[in-house]
């Protein structure tokens, strides 16, 4: 089994904490999902101290936490982001997010491997939000990361996995790196096509938060995910073009 | 003197990061950065603010 920087995951899911109704359906999302990954940030915290309730009960879900850089549109933007999440995070996991990209929020993924080269250098172990760009998948790794993220679809879209093609040219041609497909997943269905390609993991957040009723769609996903894990694990068939009959045609008998 | 923090201009007694920090009431965990560099938790007692220096405080929030 592929690890995450020597680390086995639980469950193939990485949930998000934003976008929430509020914090107990964050938990009970949390719960039901099972996930063993939950990704956070940092923003300017105001006088009344929100962050420091949020860091207690993201600590009590006893996930592993991964921060990102999300909004970081500059190489030095997301670098000092990086470090300033490693401090209060305490971590040297991070969701390299650098965005090219407003509509579509695409990676810019030329300064995505030059601050992915930086952090690994500085001792970071960098989740990279990429695309499914195989050359730039060979550049990260080059810089030194040893987890690949593509983009399913645009964030928050829900449009499952737009090129499913160059996915699967991603599994082949990257055997031993852990992949996780992020952002773009809608329905247990998408989480379940990531699991079946082969992925190691799904990463998700708007699918679940912004559901109306959030901790049923985590429950969803899970089993989702685990479908998916397990039909990978099974071999599936290959599909054909024509039909082959299933009931045995021997020993029919001939009643016409 | 005058420091830009998390965007709002303050008059400020202090004269150093960590005395920022305590004039302005933050005491739980969070992250400083001075004129768009980071600066560790270690470092704040003896990093000197200027006038002018823009410091940018963040702390754990909601993330995808």
């Amino acid at each position: 089994m592929r690890s995450f920087y020597g680390s086995q995951l639980a469950n193939p899911l990485m949930l998000g904490t934003a976008q929430y109704p509020s914090p107990a359906i964050l938990e009970a999302a949390f719960r039901d999902s099972k996930a063993a990954i939950a990704t956070v940030s940092l923003r300017r915290e105001g006088a009344g101290g929100a962050g420091q309730s949020f860091w207690q009960m993201i600590r009590d879900l006893e996930v592993h936490i991964l921060p990102n850089t999300a909004g970081c549109h500059t190489v030095k933007e997301a670098v000092t982001t990086a470090h300033m999440a490693r401090e209060v995070f305490d971590t040297p996991w991070i969701k390299l997010e650098l965005i090219g990209h407003t509509d579509s929020l695409q990676p810019d993924v030329f300064q995505l491997v030059e601050a992915a080269r930086i952090l690994t250098e500085d001792g970071f172990e960098v989740f990279p939000y990429t695309t499914e760009d195989l050359i730039v998948g060979e550049r990260l790794l080059g810089a030194g990361c040893e987890v690949l993220m593509p983009w399913g679809a645009p964030i928050g879209s829900g449009r499952g996995l737009a090129n499913e093609y160059a996915l699967r040219a991603m599994r082949s041609e990257f055997p031993d790196t852990p992949l996780v497909v992020d952002a773009g997943i809608g329905l247990p269905s998408h989480a379940a096509h990531a699991m079946e390609l082969g992925f190691d993991a799904v990463l998700l957040n708007t699918a679940v938060a912004r559901a109306g009723d959030p901790a049923a769609m985590a429950r969803a996903m899970a089993q989702a995910v685990e479908a998916g894990r397990l039909a990978c694990q099974a071999d599936p068939i290959e599909p054909r073009d024509m039909a082959t009959p299933s009931t045995p045609v021997i020993g029919k008998a001939f009643l016409s | 003197m005058k420091i830009i923090v998390n965007g709002d201009p303050r008059e400020v007694a202090a004269t150093t990061l960590s005395e920022l920090l305590a004039e302005c009431g933050y005491s739980g965990r969070v992250a400083t950065a001075v004129n768009e560099v980071f600066v560790a938790s270690s470092a704040r007692i003896r990093h000197a603010l200027a006038d002018g220096d823009r410091v940018e405080i963040l702390a754990p929030m909601q993330g995808g």
